[in-house]
């Protein structure tokens, strides 16, 4: 089933060609502003945050791959507010399929690859670059981090539906932690203030998407509350993060009556 | 003129309406601002303490200036007249007495005065609680960024104007949109200091509008640009304004001859 959902939406949009050529062109370059932020201010000062560029690049390409999976697979259920206020929800509630599985293949837009392919490609390159020394320990943790970094994600997203059962009109609320942790993830965690930091690293687990398992892949030394080791954390933090989220989800279902007929 | 008033004071009140959204963007826009702030602080500091004329207080008070003029600027874009367009909408507006661009410019002044008081100013004051703020020392310096907010905001409404008239030819617009976002992100100065990027890119940023959307108010608003030198500035807004809202008027003609409105 997850096959014939996911399966129909990719060949449907596939038919489309330009018009997902232009959309992929346009997301290449919205990440690439993104990263320039962080390469302007490294072409003013050597090191931000105790990193060089190319261990910047590192934990941004890590950051961009894991929000890119994260974004493709549940980004969509950041609208949920606007399917509770129209009354579409009722349509997805009745038929028997899980309802979180049919918003994520429902509009499951593949122009999002873009970043996916941008984080990888910076992800690699920007490794051999910063002289990765593999071994078996690190390259398996090298493979993990975006995948566990996705789920987080993923997690969030779902926090963020989730809440607006509760908010409908608050959505923008949850923008703080999904985009806003996807801008911490994707900067070098030593910049932070500690109480910032205990925030993104102990609450909202950011800076274990990307910056910590960079640490630990480069043997960099950390800051305060994020040791080297922390790196191997973002797998555990995701499975406490998606047992919050699918409890707070099925909260949310179970309060929904629905606006009328 | 009453007539476009009437319409300011209505945008005016439809987005005063709702208020868990505009704490949601508060609190949101908040959260940014606290992560920008701890990024360039971070480099102001290995810099030793003053980057290309930044220094801290410099930095917090260009970082939560710039998070408050995010939502009167409507740096994200809008894409109401694009779906009009594509709806055919428009030709109701195109019929009505007030002039078309008129009507648009008076309902975004009406929501650019609720966006600044309602989520403007609260990150404001909440940045200068945490992280403090530079306020200029010239008296003049509020008078001139006032005028030069006003004409932020209406060189912003004629750049996003055009990119949603581009509809007239467009299928879809969105994709522009997202490109247009992403390139004034950057080159407007609202997420670096446009003087700390590279020759080459700074010389791309100064040929284009999008600096007197963002970085010329807040430098003449903090003061970090003396009145004085701030009036040359003021004077490439009011430039751009003229050169945008010939722009606009053109697009709007050429479009509404190839434009066909289907359906009675």
């Amino acid at each position: 089933m997850v096959r014939t959902l996911y399966g129909s939406r990719i060949r449907s949009q596939a038919t489309f060609r330009t018009s997902f050529l232009a959309d992929l062109l346009g997301q290449l370059l919205v990440v690439s502003t993104e990263f320039l932020e962080l390469w302007v201010i490294l072409t003013q000062v050597s090191t931000l945050g105790g990193m060089t560029l190319t261990q910047v690049a590192v934990v941004y390409g890590l950051g961009a791959l894991a929000f890119g999976i994260g974004d493709i697979l549940f980004g969509e259920i950041d609208g949920l507010s606007t399917q509770i206020k129209s009354g579409k929800l009722e349509t997805l509630l009745i038929r028997p399929v899980p309802v979180l599985l049919q918003i994520s293949s429902l509009d499951l837009s593949l122009r999002r690859i873009g970043r996916i392919v941008v984080g990888l490609a910076m992800y690699v390159t920007a490794l051999v670059l910063a002289g990765f020394q593999p071994t078996a320990a690190t390259l398996l943790l090298a493979v993990l981090a975006p995948l566990a970094g996705a789920l987080l994600f993923g997690a969030l997203f779902t926090v963020a539906g989730a809440l607006q059962f509760w908010l409908v009109d608050g959505r923008e609320f949850a923008n703080a932690f999904t985009y806003g942790g996807n801008y911490v993830a994707t900067t070098p965690g030593a910049v932070f203030a500690l109480p910032l930091r205990a925030f993104f690293t102990f609450v909202i687990p950011a800076t274990l998407i990307a910056y910590a398992p960079t640490l630990t892949l480069l043997e960099l030394p950390g800051p305060a509350l994020i040791p080297a080791w922390a790196g191997w954390l973002g797998l555990p933090a995701a499975i406490v993060a998606w047992l919050l989220a699918g409890l707070l989800w099925r909260a949310g279902i179970r309060r929904y009556t629905g606006a009328g007929g | 003129m009453p007539t476009y008033w009437t319409i300011a004071a209505a945008a005016f009140r439809q987005y005063s309406t709702y208020r868990l959204a505009t704490v949601a963007g508060v609190f949101t826009n908040s959260v940014f601002g606290l992560i920008r702030a701890s990024i360039l602080f971070a480099a102001i500091t290995t810099a030793g303490g003053e980057l290309s004329g930044y220094t801290i207080a410099q930095a917090a008070t260009y970082v939560w200036l710039g998070q408050a003029l995010l939502a009167p600027i409507e740096a994200f874009g809008t894409r109401e007249v694009s779906q009009r367009v594509h709806q055919g909408d428009v030709a109701i507006d195109l019929l009505r007495p007030t002039s078309f661009l008129g009507l648009y410019y008076a309902q975004k002044l009406g929501r650019a005065a609720f966006l600044l008081l309602g989520r403007g100013v609260p990150p404001l004051l909440i940045g200068a609680l945490l992280t403090g703020l530079a306020l200029p020392e010239d008296p003049l310096s509020y008078l001139l960024g006032a005028l030069s907010l006003l004409l932020a905001i209406t060189v912003a409404f004629l750049t996003d104007m055009l990119v949603n008239l581009t509809a007239f030819w467009l299928l879809e617009t969105r994709g522009l949109t997202v490109v247009y976002t992403a390139v004034m992100n950057l080159l407007s100065g609202f997420l670096i200091p446009i003087v700390w990027f590279p020759d080459w890119l700074l010389s791309i940023a100064r040929a284009t509008p999008f600096p007197s959307m963002i970085q010329t108010p807040i430098d003449t608003l903090s003061g970090r640009v003396p009145p004085l030198e701030a009036l040359p500035l003021l004077g490439t807004q009011l430039g751009w304004t003229a050169v945008l809202t010939a722009a606009a008027l053109l697009m709007l003609h050429a479009g509404v001859r190839s434009v066909e409105v289907q359906g009675g």
